[in-house]
């Protein structure tokens, strides 16, 4: 049964595309005398598993919340075929045992590549390393170190992660957050959170880190990747940073590229989110940073929470929205239908970039002799977003109610079927 | 109107009618009725997160004058100090059968949630969110107001208030700038830049950071309490040099227009923002502010909950509108 023959689809430059699918891999012809199962793709489009290098799984520790498994439906369903677990967890990911346990929970469930990200330092308090090395030494093969939750706000400490993890070509992906600058801040400040009387989140407590950050990798000649960029000014830093020849790359939510803080008017904590919801203008910046390649790829972030954490005032509840099954919609709508960029552009930033930047092999392209990791996806439909129809364990998506194009129908995870839409859940037809 | 949470919920007509009605209840309790049978049956909930002594007390001389029950929850010595959430007190409540939720909260926007979750069916009335709002406070005071500077009628046109010090943190302030501004009004908000908020200018009134350029030009002067504690988050750099800055004593309270009026919605820091003297001047109109609190409060309340249910016969308060 695990032999395709997916004929009829279209592929991200809108080319008839039929593949083989055999023992895992794409092949160029299937072997004599195997019986594949036919799919007609007619009307849809077949594009690379997509690989999110910003994802929230909460186990071990808060499996109320979110589990390995869940996480891994929530991202099959969203057409993820590769998500990277933040090491914010209970104990948090700094050990080689912590990476290595949601490595494998994650092979086990087998429905997506689980990729653990490690703590640069010790319980993400920021002072000590972690055993980096270790980590990337261990079965999970880490190779991506983040405090995401935390800013790495010493600077010298984030100068010697920057060097440290060269030996084997790692990367610090840096939450930019100067923790002074936002102490108990709430949401972006401006008009809205004048008005509102919520603490305010300057931008430039988000600016002065990446600055500071994209100086530092380039004088210790680091990879440095930035989580979840925000601002208009956060854009052009790391704009001039790539015209100076400096190795750093940047990620967007979709979350971001939508919404602004206008949302916080109606004091609902769905739309409380760290880094916060900013501005229009800086929403426009974000998509042409998107768009000309700045910003390399999207990341979901996507933070689960359980319902008692946002059914509450605002300052109570919990930062965070989920995002992995809403993610390719939210991008094909403010990305490609805006008409700001191609489809393929964004398979570029939701599978290849995120796959080369994670060094995830397999994944990113589809490719004779390659893993399977494929997804169809039907982008003249629109799905309803129903957050008790959310395959994570979840609730909290912003999207609640929201009409979206782009429905995912079909995900395969090396070669195999992991997510097949149905009416009853996942969205519906139209 | 169901509830009030933000003073955006009034429209200038509302706000004008809230304080016509303050006015005639006002009026109606100089003469020998003390009290009116108008929320006879209905409970009214003082739903108390922070401390508060003159609103909470406000609120409830308020509700008794009309004949309601009134049930005081407060955070102290209840479940709510144990941790007991928003929601759950809030079914609580339903439970009990409140008509009327009167709502203070360290956090802004928690009255919303109240009101937007539908855990309960009853009217919210905001009586102060964190650094939000506090929209009956600002009714007050433009009542206030418009009995020693206006015709005790129509709106504020004309009047130049000054509201000064720690805007940032301020729910009065917000409320007021809203108010006064529905009501013809001009605000000037006076503190130093630390203790404005970024984005302030959106909000339509002037910005002065020197106290002493706009006092002689102000028909009011309202004084917000700034706490000591923000010095510490550096603010200001001592409790003396934002005394003498932005301080309100008799020599700045003489260099004011002859017919100007002090304010402030307590409790007041004597010493700090205000000095005892012209606290208690004659000039000062704080003492009264409380008094016209609970004829505001009254106001809210029977135009909230008297829509909502069958009135008696006996028990109705004409009101002009």
């Amino acid at each position: 049964m695990n032999t395709w023959k997916i004929e009829n689809a279209k592929n991200s430059l809108g080319e008839l595309q039929q593949i083989f699918i055999s023992e895992g891999l794409v092949v160029q012809a299937l072997p004599t005398g195997s019986q594949p199962t036919v799919i007609n793709a007619e009307g849809l489009h077949i594009l690379p598993g997509f690989v999110d290098l910003h994802t929230h799984l909460r186990e071990p520790g808060r499996e109320d919340a979110e589990t390995v498994l869940t996480g891994s439906q929530a991202a099959v369903a969203g057409g993820f075929t590769a998500i990277s677990a933040m090491p914010n967890t209970l104990p948090v990911a700094d050990t080689a045992g912590v990476v290595e346990q949601v490595f494998r929970l994650g092979k086990s469930h087998g429905l997506c590549d689980v990729y653990p990200i490690g703590a640069v330092t010790i319980d993400q308090k920021g002072t000590h390393l972690a055993e980096l090395s270790a980590m990337n030494q261990s079965e999970a093969r880490v190779r991506i170190f983040s405090d995401d939750g935390h800013c790495v706000s010493d600077p010298l400490v984030m100068r010697r992660a920057l060097e440290y993890v060269k030996t084997f070509d790692g990367l610090i992906a840096q939450h930019a957050q100067d923790p002074r600058l936002t102490e108990n801040s709430q949401m972006n400040e401006g008009e809205i959170s004048a008005r509102l009387g919520l603490k305010g989140w300057p931008a430039v407590a988000e600016e002065a880190i990446i600055a500071r950050d994209v100086l530092l990798a380039e004088h210790v000649d680091s990879r440095l990747h930035i989580c979840h960029l925000t601002t208009a000014g956060g854009v052009e830093i790391v704009r001039r940073a790539k015209e100076r020849g400096i190795k750093v790359t940047a990620e967007v939510t979709p979350h971001h590229l939508l919404l602004t803080d206008e949302k916080a008017e109606s004091y609902d904590p769905v739309f409380k989110v760290n880094p916060p919801l900013r501005t229009n203008s800086d929403v426009i910046a974000l998509r042409e940073g998107l768009a000309d390649g700045t910003i390399d790829i999207i990341a979901t972030d996507h933070a689960p929470h359980p319902n008692e954490a946002k059914d509450c005032e605002w300052s109570a509840a919990a930062f965070g929205m989920v995002g992995l099954e809403t993610a390719f919609s939210i991008a094909y709508l403010t990305m490609v239908q805006s008409g700001l960029m191609t489809l393929a552009d964004l398979v570029n930033r939701m599978s290849s970039s995120p796959a080369r930047i994670g060094r995830y092999a397999g994944h990113g392209e589809i490719r004779v002799n390659s893993p399977a990791n494929v997804v169809l996806v039907d982008l003249a439909a629109t799905w309803h977003v129903e957050r008790e129809h959310l395959h994570s364990k979840s609730k909290n998506t912003p999207f609640h109610g929201m009409e979206l194009p782009g429905v995912i129908k079909k995900t395969f995870h090396n070669g195999a079927l992991v997510y097949e839409n149905l009416d009853s859940r996942g969205g519906v037809k139209k | 109107m169901k509830h009030l949470l933000s003073i955006n919920d009034l429209s200038k007509a509302e706000a004008i009618n809230v304080l016509d009605t303050a006015a005639e209840l006002s009026r109606l309790s100089e003469g020998t009725v003390k009290k009116f049978p108008t929320l006879r049956g209905r409970t009214v909930v003082n739903l108390f997160f922070e401390d508060s002594t003159r609103t909470r007390i406000s609120f409830e001389a308020a509700a008794k004058r009309l004949s309601a029950d009134v049930i005081n929850f407060s955070a102290k010595g209840s479940s709510l100090s144990k941790g007991e959430s928003l929601k759950d007190t809030a079914l609580t409540l339903q439970a009990m059968g409140a008509d009327a939720v009167v709502i203070r909260h360290g956090a802004s926007g928690a009255p919303h949630q109240l009101a937007r979750q539908q855990w309960m069916t009853g009217s919210v009335i905001n009586a102060g969110d964190g650094t939000h709002e506090h929209p009956t406070q600002a009714l007050l005071d433009a009542f206030t107001l418009r009995r020693h500077l206006g015709q005790d009628a129509g709106d504020l046109q004309g009047l130049r208030v000054a509201i000064v010090g720690d805007v940032l943190h301020s729910r009065v302030a917000r409320s007021n700038v809203l108010l006064l501004q529905k009501l013809g009004a001009k605000v000037v908000l006076i503190a130093p830049p630390t203790l404005l908020p970024v984005g302030v200018a959106s909000w339509g009134a002037e910005v002065s950071y020197s106290l002493d350029a706009e006092i002689e030009s102000v028909d009011a002067i309202m004084m917000l309490r700034v706490q000591r504690e923000r010095m510490d988050d550096l603010y200001f750099p001592t409790e003396r040099e934002y005394s003498r800055n932005f301080g309100l004593n008799l020599e700045r309270i003489n260099s004011m227009k002859s017919d100007a009026i002090v304010m402030h919605p307590g409790p007041m820091n004597r010493g700090l923002e205000i000095s005892a003297d012209s606290a208690d001047s004659t000039r000062s109109v704080i003492v009264e502010q409380v008094a016209n609190g609970v004829s505001i409060r009254m106001a809210v309340l029977y135009l909230l909950l008297s829509g909502t249910a069958r009135s008696e016969s006996n028990s109705t308060i004409e009101v002009g509108v």
